[in-house]
């Protein structure tokens, strides 16, 4: 590679990440501002945080979505996981092709179509069964779980694909039934995926408005439909806070989970070589 | 020596207990339901059937009947009176009020026009990305991919809102372009298309970056080294050897951007002001404000049949790409 090229890949490199994060910047930056207005810098202060703490509706508005977001993930690590399976491991079954544009759909449909068609769908239900009593967390859930165990069948399906058979299918032959097989093979081994599945379910809920803004009922807000309607009015210092917690909060999580996945993935891949080796040394008797 | 096989199946280990646990549970249920294998597929598939595909049938029932005022807010388009067969009541006004007034053929086409725009810009933005970062080495590699995800995992809303600060009339970019004086008076850069376009591009580039990088890295250099001692340009190489080869990914990250920015409500409703129109702000005040629940409906359904097609292609280029995998 020539050094001017190398130079022109480096200059976008710079502009691109600049384009990025400057935004990022600028938001934490002005969290720090003393002043009303957030664009003009007066002098630091931290009084922004003390008044974003003090605030009660926010406060209980990340209670609820800190909730909904655990139950949302935990739900959709076990559908998906399920899905992922379904669809790397068990070949054709009957209906496989819808099943597929029902995992790739959530992945793209604008968010108002499933906002709209989901908060129908639980009237319609109510109107027919009784059920779901009143809307709020339960319902905002659902329709979470139901974007998010699409998004996890997807990692998990491809981290499965990328996976050799031949354990599990040993595993098997020595007489493992396929339940034992799966928790004691397969799960060690897509543990991984597993972690990333439900670290994004957990935020792609927590960072949904307008699902939650259909499906939500009187006295149930989310965090971001608090923030939107704040930022609706104009902009606040305090939410320049609340987002620098969220960034502050997102990178270490994604830096110490980035960090425990690389070093199981080396450990995984050095236990499958020792056991290849161990393999090799006592050739199989027949 | 101790593998991760024997750590997992030792009976008293964490995992072990887990597994059993598991075990007994999956048992019961196989009892239960007579196959385990069908049980696997079945629970996801129930799931998204029933919370993902039903409800577009519900809403192409409520398009077909009238806005009432009730609880729900809307008339039955089934009435069961006597016999057999429910009388039919549906009625056609809703899309006949739909192809009639300008407002709402002006927002779908507007949409189209700004997603495909905007998903040109991305793809201009995201490709040399994308290719720089499968040049670079690899451990370079690793931290500049997690920094194309990083943002993407920080709260969208709280990043299209960033831009509110930087171009509104005193924000940081106008005060910037005076005091380095570029302009003397501060530009209009919010409420209009142009930021609009900013935002969309800005919030989905990691998701039009992914898929090519993912494609890109995968290039075989023999081959762009081959068309070099060929003679070809680096120009023409990049034409000829690797765009076509990077097509799955320029499609995918297109269709990743285009699809979901043609029904975006957030971006054009925080930095497009009343001026820009677009179709998921239509059906959120059709809703919202006006409470007018059976043309929400007319509006989703004529919007997921614009979709149609390019979720149909996406759907079955990604399942082709996976198939290859597996």
């Amino acid at each position: 590679m020539t050094g001017r090229r190398s130079r022109l890949l480096l200059t976008i490199l710079v502009f691109g990440f600049a384009f990025l994060y400057g935004p990022i910047v600028s938001l934490i930056v002005y969290s720090f501002n003393k002043s009303d207005v957030v664009s003009v810098w007066t002098g630091f202060s931290t009084k922004w945080y003390g008044e974003l703490v003090r605030n009660e509706q926010i406060l209980e508005a990340a209670w609820l979505s800190l909730q909904i977001g655990v139950i949302t993930a935990c739900i959709a690590v076990v559908g998906g996981t399920l899905g992922g399976m379904a669809l790397a491991r068990h070949g054709p079954f009957r209906g496989r092709t819808l099943f597929t544009g029902l995992v790739t759909g959530p992945l793209v449909m604008p968010d108002v179509i499933i906002g709209l068609s989901l908060l129908l769908m639980f009237v319609t239900l109510q109107e027919g069964t009784g059920w779901p009593e009143g809307r709020g967390m339960n319902t905002i859930v659902i329709a979470h779980a139901t974007f998010c165990i699409a998004y996890v069948t997807v990692i998990v399906r491809s981290r499965l694909s990328g996976l050799d058979q031949s354990l599990e299918e040993a595993a098997l032959d020595l007489g493992a039934r396929p339940v034992k097989v799966f928790f004691t093979v397969t799960l060690p081994m897509i543990a991984p995926a597993l972690l990333a599945g439900w670290l994004l379910s957990f935020t792609l809920s927590l960072d949904d408005l307008v699902i939650a803004s259909f499906v939500s009922g009187p006295g149930a807000s989310t965090l971001p439909m608090v923030i939107f309607s704040k930022v609706r009015l104009g902009v606040s210092p305090m939410i320049n806070a609340l987002a620098t917690i969220i960034v502050a909060l997102v990178t270490v999580a994604v830096i110490v989970t980035g960090y425990v996945m690389n070093r199981a993935e080396k450990r995984r891949q050095a236990d499958v070589q020792s056991a290849l080796r161990e393999a090799g040394a006592e050739p199989a008797v027949r | 020596m101790t593998t991760a096989l024997d750590r997992a199946a030792k009976p008293d280990g964490p995992a072990g207990r887990l597994a059993r646990a598991g075990g007994a549970a999956a048992r019961w249920l196989v009892r239960v339901t007579g196959r385990g294998r069908a049980l696997v597929v079945a629970v996801p598939y129930l799931w998204l059937f029933l919370f993902f595909f039903v409800p577009f049938l519900i809403v192409l029932k409520i398009s077909f009947s009238q806005m009432v005022i009730a609880q729900p807010p809307f008339t039955d388009v089934f009435v069961w009176a006597e016999g057999w067969l429910p009388e039919i009541k549906a009625t056609l006004a809703n899309y006949i009020w739909l192809f009639q007034d300008a407002l709402y053929w002006i927002a779908y086409l507007n949409s189209l026009k700004i997603a495909a725009i905007a998903t040109l810009l991305c793809l201009l933005v995201g490709y040399p990305m994308a290719y720089a970062i499968a040049r670079a080495g690899p451990t370079m590699r690793t931290l500049l991919l997690l920094m194309v995800i990083l943002p993407f995992w920080t709260s969208f809303l709280l990043r299209v809102y960033a831009w509110i600060g930087i171009l509104k009339q005193n924000g940081l970019l106008n005060n910037a372009l005076i005091w380095a004086g570029v302009i003397d008076e501060p530009l209009a850069m919010l409420h209009n298309h142009f930021a609009v376009y900013l935002g969309i591009v800005y919030s989905y580039l990691p998701f039009m970056i992914l898929p090519l990088y993912a494609n890109l890295e995968k290039l075989d250099a023999s081959l762009l080294e081959a068309s070099a001692d060929l003679g070809a340009r680096p120009w023409k190489t990049f034409l000829t050897v690797t765009l076509p080869l990077s097509w799955p990914g320029v499609f995918a990250g297109s269709m990743l951007v285009f699809i979901p920015a043609v029904g975006e409500f957030v971006i054009p409703e925080l930095l497009g002001g009343p001026d820009v129109l677009m179709i998921g702000k239509v059906l959120w005040n059709e809703f919202f404000s006006n409470r007018d629940w059976p043309v929400a409906s007319a509006v989703t359904i004529v919007l997921i049949l614009v979709l149609v097609i390019p979720l149909v292609a996406f759907q079955r280029q990604q399942d082709k790409a996976q198939q290859a995998l597996e």
